[in-house]
């Protein structure tokens, strides 16, 4: 069976630096992949290349057997690959149901208007903010924002689910609550690839990890196993921590 | 919200109506004269806010279209039907509008602000170079047997058409997605939305009424020249008129058209001499007078939008925990 997502030899420049350097990875349907390495390791670019947001240099990335490298990325998104984004981009100037409703208009089977209301306001129930449906995106908190950019990924019902740092900023309960929010998901089948930063997040998600650096793959394994690699300490904290 | 009846939208159906019914009573020129005037802007405007409102890219090659449409007319309006002379019109409006969307809206901002005006001064300066040099000519004469009564009728088909497109618009998937893409367009593309050819189909529609109106008022003129039809101040007037009226709405621009219409009208007839100096006067009154600008009116719209929803739209959410009991910020159920 092929692997939901298959990375192979990914390139990325952008001028003279190589942000992403030949990185190859895996992710098998309904797994949960996390993606990790210092700040500046070239995790962001690795999604949005995924994502089609950039365009590669180099490389291939195949969803579920078919080709997306070099697809436009609303393409990509019907796919089925969703994303949130580091810095959020909810629709400030639309309502929360309204901004989920747009994740269920464009998407592969779209439904759209009066249809949609119903299944809008159990995304929003599911990420806890079906009680603010009619406020508008841009009066959220922060963290409501974050929400309401997870409620609208899973509106376009994908396959695969790219979450970028989607758990920093989330104060303890926030946290769990986040963590236990996306493992719902997990059981509900869907597959994740997480950038993050937050490790009790990694360790309470991630069946497998992969560790970047410097734009290339340092390691990839089991997450307990990838964690206490002395090498991925090194990368993470610096030679006179190790 | 089903079976409610869209209440502007037969006070503005039977405002057409009523429109199409004065010519007739009219006994002077000049209010037929002034009726074209309003009906150009209001289909200018209008078509201007198609593609500019939802997606807040400001365009100022309004008068390349109509100026456009005018040189079409003047150019083949003699040597074939009309009908056909308006679609020759269209369809060259329309290529033109394509080439540049395809070329242009990768532009954001300024840029495209600063494109679209330049490309205004562009299609001029070679018209401009095609008639001195190709065909010798400084200006050409459009003698066409269509009465002032048949360029106010066909104005006012074209207003209802620009407003019937903005009324679907703002009902249909397509509108929504120009919407997005005035919210932003990279979460937009990242939604499943074809960013570009959504943006590229709303220029071309914008671009042919406004090519339309340039058509059906050129034998209006008799005489027309590049400096003429291609005139800035055009850009400017429909662009001052929708940013009052607030280009959010398919009605808003409707609102600035009229009443900026008489003024000018007002300032053309009184002050001729100063037009240009009392124009500019009345575009920089209009930009500080106008409190917070076009985005504040497009907010009031929003909200009041907003507002009307909550009352539409029935609590589907079966167990709610009263407001109080939801002490931790991000409660999120974890049933599945």
């Amino acid at each position: 069976m092929n692997p939901l997502l298959q990375v192979d030899d990914l390139q990325k420049n952008f001028g003279g630096l190589r942000a992403v350097g030949g990185l190859s990875f895996e992710v098998a349907a309904g797994e949960v992949l996390g993606l990790l390495g210092p700040n500046g390791s070239g995790k962001t670019t690795a999604l949005n290349l995924i994502s089609g947001a950039l365009a590669r240099t180099g490389g291939s990335i195949h969803l579920d057997g078919q080709r997306i490298d070099g697809l436009a990325p609303h393409r990509i998104a019907r796919a089925g690959v969703a994303r949130t984004f580091q810095l959020v981009r909810v629709l400030g100037g639309m309502t929360c149901i309204e901004n989920v409703q747009v994740g269920l208009a464009f998407r592969d089977a779209p439904s759209f208007g009066e249809a949609s209301v119903a299944e809008a306001i159990e995304l929003l129930r599911r990420v806890g903010l079906d009680t603010r449906a009619h406020v508008l995106a841009g009066d959220l908190t922060y963290i409501d924002q974050k929400r309401l950019e997870l409620a609208r990924a899973l509106a376009l019902e994908p396959r695969l689910l790219l979450l970028d740092e989607w758990l920093s900023g989330l104060n303890p309960s926030e946290l769990q609550d986040g963590i236990g929010l996306i493992k719902s998901l997990r059981a509900g089948g869907l597959t994740v690839v997480l950038v993050e930063h937050v490790m009790d997040a990694v360790r309470a998600l991630c069946d497998r990890c992969v560790v970047m650096c410097a734009g290339a793959k340092l390691a990839e394994g089991a997450t307990a196993t990838v964690l206490a690699d002395p090498a991925v300490v090194d990368a993470y904290l610096g030679r006179a921590h190790a | 919200m089903k079976n409610r009846v869209d209440k502007p939208a037969l006070a503005v159906a039977a405002a057409l109506l009523v429109m199409a019914i004065l010519p007739l009573a009219w006994r002077n020129d000049y209010a037929l004269s002034f009726g074209i005037n309003l009906l150009q802007f209001s289909v200018l405007a209008t078509a201007w806010a198609l593609f500019s409102g939802p997606t807040r890219y400001i365009s100022l090659a309004t008068t390349a279209f109509y100026g456009i449409g005018a040189y079409a007319v003047a150019v083949l309006g003699e040597q074939l039907p009309w009908p056909l002379v308006l679609l020759a019109a269209l369809a060259l409006g329309s290529l033109v509008a394509l080439g540049v969307g395809l070329a242009t809206l990768r532009l954001s901002g300024v840029y495209f602000v600063i494109f679209t005006f330049g490309l205004a001064e562009l299609v001029k300066q070679l018209v401009n170079w095609y008639e001195v040099n190709i065909t010798k000519t400084s200006g050409r004469y459009v003698f066409l047997e269509i009465s002032q009564q048949a360029i106010y009728w066909q104005l006012l088909v074209l207003l209802a058409l620009a407003l019937l497109a903005g009324w679907w618009l703002r009902r249909s998937r397509l509108g929504l997605a120009l919407r997005v893409i005035g919210e932003d367009e990279t979460a937009a593309s990242h939604l499943g939305i074809d960013i570009t050819r959504t943006k590229v189909l709303l220029f071309v529609v914008s671009a042919g009424f406004m090519t339309l109106v340039g058509a059906v008022i050129a034998p209006r003129w008799t005489y027309i020249d590049p400096a003429i039809v291609f005139n800035p101040n055009v850009s400017f007037q429909v662009l001052i008129m929708a940013l009052l009226g607030g280009p959010g709405h398919w009605l808003g621009p409707l609102a600035g058209v009229l009443p900026l219409t008489a003024l000018f009208e007002f300032l053309s007839v009184n002050f001729p001499n100063y037009f240009s100096v009392l124009l500019g006067a009345t575009f920089l009154a209009i930009v500080y007078l106008v409190p917070g600008g076009v985005v504040a009116l497009l907010e009031r719209w929003d909200r009041r939008r907003a507002a009307a929803l909550v009352k539409e739209v029935p609590n589907v959410s079966p167990a709610r925990p009263p407001e109080g009991a939801r002490t931790p910020p991000c409660s999120v159920e974890v049933s599945q």
